[in-house]
């Protein structure tokens, strides 16, 4: 990157509220049509402490600059569109409060948010997720059961779906995945969240397809291209332990043994 | 950007090779915990026993060389030490090659060099710990 003087924008039009700080959101934008790379843009915005940082960008989006790109649906860290990098760390934009990002008194504060890496990025926040559902559509999570379909609901012990019930919190967001170096590095490995979705389903009692998933896994691009690094637990919104669910996969695999 | 068809059409079709049903990983991955538990009291030891023990490294001469060579138990230590530490490090830089080197060409290649290093490496010692004359002089 260059070092342009980073432009300004005229960002009186936002409203500021009682109560609100002015902060400096440092962006990674990219418009394909007009960049050959992406470049960081500031905003000077007024934003409330109790503020979440999606309120932040929709006010750019609103008040200063239309073009500015980012998915967000339900904005209460359910349905996982918003994950992005919000000062180098991956995080879903609508769960982290302003007043976290902060700086002590008297200081100007900058959050630098860009896109979640090792995923084209299409515009500004805006990232290609195929590469990552393909990896999730891969290790087939869904319930694989042969025989005949039971008349009656299959039923399952509290202790058996306590087995999976981390895994099940997944929500999609690609925190996890993007979080990684190996994924950075190696477009092809399956990544933490298909991993994860595999587990779900492997530990499952009702399932029947643990063999062929762990097959999957075992592969060249599988579980043991993991380096333990635990940027996966610490980038889940969710809190699921990510990478405890990938050693739990590898000594399944190991011990041959769900 | 892909400009395939939308993946939705057929949202369970396979777009990745079948798995290959080979545990090379797996034994690759496990061998490099037990190699790197062995190495530790290896390495250690003959860190321990080449440098600070009596004297330490000022020794050391081709005499002391040879008399520990003249054991079985110490010969076998120093293979073990050879093929493990070659192994690990080797299967280290094949996964690192793995995840650093952009192009396949590029990839294979730098495999290439690395696989044959170390055979080079292996044999060599190898041969030097079996092949061990102590009365090269006379």
């Amino acid at each position: 990157m260059t070092a342009v003087a980073e432009p300004t924008h005229d960002t009186s039009q936002v409203p500021a509220p009682e109560g609100s700080v002015t902060i400096t959101m440092k962006i990674l934008r990219f418009n394909p049509e007009v960049d050959s790379e992406p470049h960081w843009e500031s905003y000077d915005v007024p934003a409330l402490p109790t503020d979440r940082v999606l309120n932040v960008l929709m006010s750019i989006k609103n008040y200063v600059d239309g073009t500015l790109s980012f998915r967000r649906s339900c904005a209460h860290g359910i349905c996982g569109s918003d994950a992005m990098q919000i000062n180098g760390i991956n995080r879903l934009a609508c769960k982290v409060l302003v007043k976290d990002l902060l700086e002590k008194e008297g200081k100007q504060t900058t959050v630098s948010i860009a896109p979640i890496k090792g995923l084209p990025t299409m515009k500004d926040l805006y990232v290609d997720m195929e590469p990552f559902f393909e990896a999730y559509r891969a290790v087939k999570p869904y319930l694989i059961a042969y025989g005949n379909e039971p008349t009656r609901e299959r039923i399952q012990s509290a202790a058996d779906r306590e087995r999976f019930d981390d895994t099940t919190k997944c929500i999609l967001c690609a925190a996890c995945t993007s979080s990684c170096p190996v994924y950075w590095n190696d477009g092809s490995y399956f990544g933490p969240a298909a991993i994860v979705n595999a587990h779900r389903f492997i530990f499952d009692s009702r399932d029947e397809g643990a063999e062929e998933r762990l097959d999957i896994l075992n592969d060249a691009e599988g579980v043991w291209r993991c380096r333990t690094t635990f940027n996966c637990t610490d980038a889940c919104p969710r809190g699921i332990q990510v990478t405890k669910a990938i050693q739990e996969v590898k000594r399944a695999l190991l011990f041959k043994r769900v | 950007m892909s400009t395939e068809p939308l993946a939705l059409a057929k949202p369970r079709a396979p777009r990745r090779p079948a798995a290959r049903r080979s545990n090379f990983e797996l034994y690759s991955w496990l061998f490099m915990r037990i190699s790197g538990l062995a190495l530790i009291v290896l390495v250690l030891g003959h860190l321990l026993i080449m440098n600070i023990l009596d004297g330490g490294v000022h020794r050391i001469n081709f005499g002391f060389v040879a008399g520990r060579w003249a054991s079985p138990f110490w010969q076998f230590w120093d293979l073990a030490m050879l093929w493990l530490a070659e192994i690990h490090g080797g299967n280290g830089l094949r996964t690192i090659i793995d995840d650093y080197a952009r192009k396949d060409t590029t990839r294979f290649w730098l495999k290439i060099v690395l696989y044959v290093a170390m055979a080079i490496i292996l044999f060599v010692g190898t041969l030097v710990i079996f092949t061990f004359d102590p009365n090269i002089h006379s």
